[in-house]
C-alpha cells in the first residue's frame, strides 16, 4: 500500500512538473512555436494518441466491456473510426480554407456576432459534457489507491487544476502527451500480455495473492410457523425485504456477519436455496457494511467476475495455463464457457438503512464477445434497435466535431508530415483500443471488478499483477485526467473571456481584464466540474464521453461539414444548426432512460425512449443549417438587390 | 491539451485533389463501418459465426475495422505525396520552360 501511494504521487508529481517546466520553455522562448515544426512526425503522432486518449478510452472501455462484453468494444471501434472522418474529409479542406479551429473558420467566412455567440456556447458546452466523465474518473482512481471516496478524489483533482489553471496556467506540450501516450500504451500491452499468460481458470485468486471467494448456496425450508429455516443451523433469519416480481431477499445472520441472501429455486413443496448475495449498506450515521460486515481496510468489496465453467469443464481440470492471444477470445466465446457477472439488483431502506444488492448473472461465452447485452439487439425493440444505430452515428461523427482535435494536425509545417503523425497516432490508438479488449475481458474473468463501480476494471486488473504496475498505470491514468481536465477548463474559460465577452459582447477588455476574467470562469467552471464528477458517481466514464461525442457532432459537425461543402451556407444557418444541436441533443439526453436511472426514477417513465441522441440531433441539425440558409440566402440577395432567380 | 499555432504552410497546389481522394476514401470506409452497424440491427446471430483462428465474425469485423482505418490511412498518404511530389515537379519545371522561351 505505502508501496504503490508512493509510486504514484512520486510519478504524478515528476508528471506535473515536467508538464510545468515545458510549459514555462514553451512560454519564454518565442522562437519554440516555431520550432514546433521540427518535432518529429512520430512524436507528433504518439503524441495524438497522448492527447485523445483519456481517462474515458482507459477505465471507462474497459469497464464496460468488463460488464457489457463486446458492447463495450463498440466504443473503441467508433472512437477509431472518427478518426478516418477527420483524417479525409474535414482536415484537408480547412487546411485549404486557411483556418485551423471550428470558430476561426466559420468566424473568418462570416464574421457574425451570432456565430461569435453560437460558436462560443457550443464550445463551453461540450467543453463541459467532456469534463464529466474525466472527473468521475478521477474520483475512481483514488478510491482503490489512496482509500479515499469519490468525491474526495474529485475535490482533490478539481483543487490541483483551479489552481494551476488560476495561477500559472497549464500547457501540455507535445513532449509530455507524447510521454503520457507512449507509457499507457505500453503498459496496456504488458497487462494484456499479463492475461494471456495468467491463462483462465473457474476460480480466479489473482496470481494466489487473494483467496477466491465463492458466494455460498445453502438449503432452507419453510418451517412449522411459516418461518424460513434454513437448513444450517448456524443461520438465523434477521429481516426480509420483498422486491420487485416478489423476490425474497433475506439477511441471515452467521457468527458475526448478517449479509444477505436471495430465495433462488424451488425444489419440492416448501423447499427452496437460498444464494448470496454481494450487499453494500449505508448507515444513516455514513458508515459502510460490505457483505454484512464493517467495511474497514481488510473488509473491502469483494472482487468479481469468474468462469464458472471453460468449455464445459470446472473446477482445476478447467484450466487453461497460458493462451495465445486468438485462442483466449476462442475459448471464452465457447457456448460451453459461462461468464458469471453480479450485477445490481435492487436496493432499498429498511430500519435506517440504505441497502444495495447485487445478484449473480451468468451469461453464455458466445453472448458475451458478440454486442447485444447493453444494446439489446436480438430481443430489443426497432427502437432499441436504433438507439444502437445513434450511438455508432455519434461515435463516428464526433471526433471531427471535437475542437481540439484538429488543432494538432496543423503542428507540423509540411502536409506530408502532419498526415503521417496522423497515421502514427490512427496505429497508436488502433493498437490501444485492440488492448482493450484484452483488459476488458482479463477484468471480466480474472475477479477484479468491483460491482459497485465499472470504471475501476482496469486499474483493479493491474493490481491483480502486482501493485507496482497498479501504481504506475493509476498514476499515469490520473496525470491524463489532470493534463484532459486543465485543458477542458482553459478552453472553457477561453470560450466565456474571449469569445463571449470579449468578441460577442464587444467589452472592449484590456489583456489584464481579460486574463482576469478568463481565471474567474476557470475557478467557476473547475466548481461546476467537481460537483457534476460527484452528482455523476458509477456512471460509466465511456458512456458519458458518448453522449459529449454526440453533442460535440450535433452542434459543430454539421456546420463545419457545409461550410466546406456546400456553397449557399449563410450564417444564419450556422448560427441555428449549433443552437439546435446543442439544445435537441441536451434535451434529448436529460429525458433518456439512461438519466432516468440517475435522477432514481425508473427508466421505463423517461419521455425519450432512447439513451443516444445522435440519430435524431445530427439530422435534425443539418436540416435546420439547409432550410435556415435557403430561407436567409433569398433574402440576403434581395437586400443586395440581386435579381433572384428559380 | 493547448497546443502551439498552426505552422506556417505554403502553397498546397494538390489540394483539391486531395479533397476529392479524401471524400471518395472516407465514402469507402462509411460504407464498410455501415455494414457493421447494419448486420448488428439486421441479423446479430450472424456475429457468432466462427470466422478464423476461433474468432467469432464480431471480432474479426470489429478488429478489422480498427485495421482497415489504418490500411486506408496509409494508402491516402502515398497517393497524396505522389501527386504532392508529381505538383512540385511539373512547378520546378515551369520556370525553366518560361526561361526557354524567353531566350
Amino acid at each position: 500500500m505505502v508501496l504503490s501511494v508512493t509510486i504514484f504521487v512520486l510519478f504524478v508529481v515528476a508528471v506535473l512538473w515536467l508538464s510545468l517546466y515545458l510549459a514555462r520553455q514553451a512560454s519564454s522562448a518565442s522562437g519554440y512555436f516555431a520550432a514546433g515544426g521540427n518535432i518529429h512526425w512520430g512524436v507528433n503522432g504518439i503524441a495524438f494518441a497522448g492527447d485523445y486518449l483519456s481517462a474515458a478510452s482507459f477505465l471507462g472501455i474497459c469497464g464496460l466491456i468488463a460488464t457489457v462484453g463486446y458492447d463495450g468494444f463498440l466504443y473503441s471501434i467508433g472512437y477509431l473510426a472518427g478518426w478516418i472522418v477527420a483524417l479525409f474529409v474535414v482536415a484537408e479542406p480547412m487546411k485549404r480554407l486557411g483556418k485551423y479551429t471550428f470558430t476561426d473558420a466559420l468566424d473568418s467566412k462570416f464574421s457574425s456576432r451570432g456565430i461569435q455567440l453560437a460558436a462560443g456556447i457550443s464550445t463551453l458546452v461540450v467543453s463541459t459534457f467532456y469534463l464529466i466523465p474525466q472527473m468521475v474518473g478521477a474520483g475512481v482512481l483514488v478510491k482503490p489507491l489512496l482509500g479515499l471516496p469519490h468525491a474526495v478524489g474529485v475535490v482533490i483533482v478539481g483543487a490541483i487544476v483551479i489552481t494551476i489553471v488560476a495561477s500559472a496556467g497549464m500547457t501540455s506540450t507535445t513532449y509530455v502527451q507524447f510521454i503520457k501516450g507512449a507509457m499507457l500504451i505500453f503498459f496496456s500491452l504488458i497487462i494484456s500480455i499479463a492475461v494471456c499468460y495468467r491463462g483462465l481458470s473457474t476460480t480466479p485468486d489473482q496470481g494466489g495473492k487473494v483467496p477466491f471467494h465463492e458466494y455460498a448456496i445453502i438449503d432452507a425450508k419453510v418451517g412449522d410457523a411459516g418461518q424460513i429455516v434454513p437448513a444450517d443451523g448456524g443461520y438465523q433469519v434477521e429481516a426480509k425485504h420483498t422486491g420487485a416480481n416478489d423476490a425474497l431477499y433475506l439477511r441471515l445472520k452467521n457468527g458475526e456477519t448478517a449479509n444477505w441472501w436471495k430465495k433462488i429455486t424451488g425444489q419440492a413443496e416448501g423447499q427452496f436455496q437460498l444464494q448470496e448475495m454481494a450487499s453494500v449498506t449505508i448507515a444513516a450515521d455514513g458508515s459502510r457494511f460490505i457483505n454484512g460486515k464493517p467495511a474497514t481496510g481488510e473488509n473491502q468489496q469483494l472482487q468479481v467476475g469468474n468462469l464458472t465453467q471453460i468449455q464445459g469443464k470446472t473446477g482445476d481440470e478447467a484450466d487453461t495455463g497460458p493462451v495465445g492471444p486468438f485462442k483466449l477470445f476462442a475459448i471464452i466465446d465457447d457456448p460451453q464457457t459461462t461468464v458469471r457477472q453480479f450485477k445490481k439488483e435492487t436496493s432499498f431502506s429498511q430500519a435506517g438503512y440504505s441497502i444495495t444488492l447485487f445478484a449473480p448473472v451468468d451469461t453464455p461465452g458466445n453472448l458475451v464477445l458478440r454486442p447485444g447485452l447493453k444494446t439489446k439487439l436480438e430481443s430489443g425493440t426497432w427502437m432499441e434497435r436504433l438507439d444502437f444505430a445513434s450511438l455508432m452515428l455519434a461515435l463516428f461523427c464526433g471526433t471531427a466535431a471535437l475542437p481540439h482535435i484538429l488543432i494538432r494536425y496543423y503542428t507540423v509545417p509540411t502536409p506530408a508530415a502532419a498526415r503521417k503523425s496522423t497515421i502514427v497516432a490512427i496505429a497508436a490508438i488502433g493498437f490501444f483500443y485492440v488492448l482493450t479488449l484484452y483488459m476488458g475481458v482479463g477484468a471480466m474473468v480474472n475477479a477484479v471488478i468491483d460491482p459497485t463501480d465499472n470504471n475501476m476494471s482496469a486499474p483493479l486488473l493491474a493490481r491483480s499483477f502486482g501493485t507496482v504496475l497498479f501504481a504506475i498505470i493509476s498514476a499515469i491514468a490520473f496525470a491524463t485526467v489532470l493534463g484532459t481536465v486543465a485543458g477542458l477548463i482553459v478552453a472553457a474559460s477561453g470560450a466565456v473571456a474571449h469569445d463571449l465577452l470579449d468578441r460577442y459582447s464587444r467589452l472592449e477588455l484590456n489583456d489584464r481584464q481579460k486574463v482576469a476574467i478568463g481565471k474567474a470562469a476557470a475557478i467557476m467552471i473547475g466548481f461546476l466540474a467537481v460537483i457534476l464528477g460527484i452528482v455523476f458517481e458509477g456512471m460509466n466514464v465511456s458512456f458519458l464521453v458518448g453522449l459529449a461525442f454526440a453533442v460535440a457532432a450535433s452542434a459543430n459537425l454539421p456546420a463545419v461539414i457545409m461550410l466546406l461543402f456546400w456553397k449557399r451556407t449563410t450564417s444564419q444557418g450556422i448560427v441555428a444548426s449549433i443552437l439546435v444541436g446543442v439544445i435537441t441533443s441536451i434535451g434529448l439526453i436529460a429525458f433518456s432512460p439512461e438519466m432516468y436511472v440517475q435522477y432514481g426514477l425508473p427508466a421505463k417513465q423517461a419521455l425519450v425512449p432512447f439513451s443516444n441522441p445522435g440519430m435524431v440531433s445530427i439530422p435534425l441539425s443539418f436540416i435546420t443549417l439547409i432550410v435556415v440558409s435557403l430561407m436567409t440566402n433569398n433574402t440576403a440577395r434581395e437586400a443586395s438587390g440581386e435579381e433572384v432567380t428559380a | 491539451m493547448l497546443h502551439q499555432p498552426a505552422a506556417p504552410s505554403g502553397k498546397d497546389p494538390a489540394s483539391p485533389y486531395k479533397t476529392v481522394l479524401g471524400l471518395w476514401m472516407f465514402l469507402a470506409y462509411a460504407l464498410i463501418y455501415l455494414g457493421f452497424v447494419l448486420l448488428n440491427i439486421i441479423t446479430p446471430k450472424t456475429l457468432e459465426t466462427k470466422i478464423i483462428f476461433g474468432l467469432n465474425l464480431a471480432v474479426v469485423y470489429g478488429m478489422g475495422l480498427i485495421v482497415v482505418a489504418l490500411v486506408l490511412a496509409m494508402i491516402y498518404n502515398l497517393l497524396c505525396e505522389k501527386k504532392e511530389k508529381a505538383l512540385a515537379e511539373i512547378e520546378q519545371q515551369q520556370p525553366v520552360q518560361q526561361k526557354a522561351e524567353v531566350r
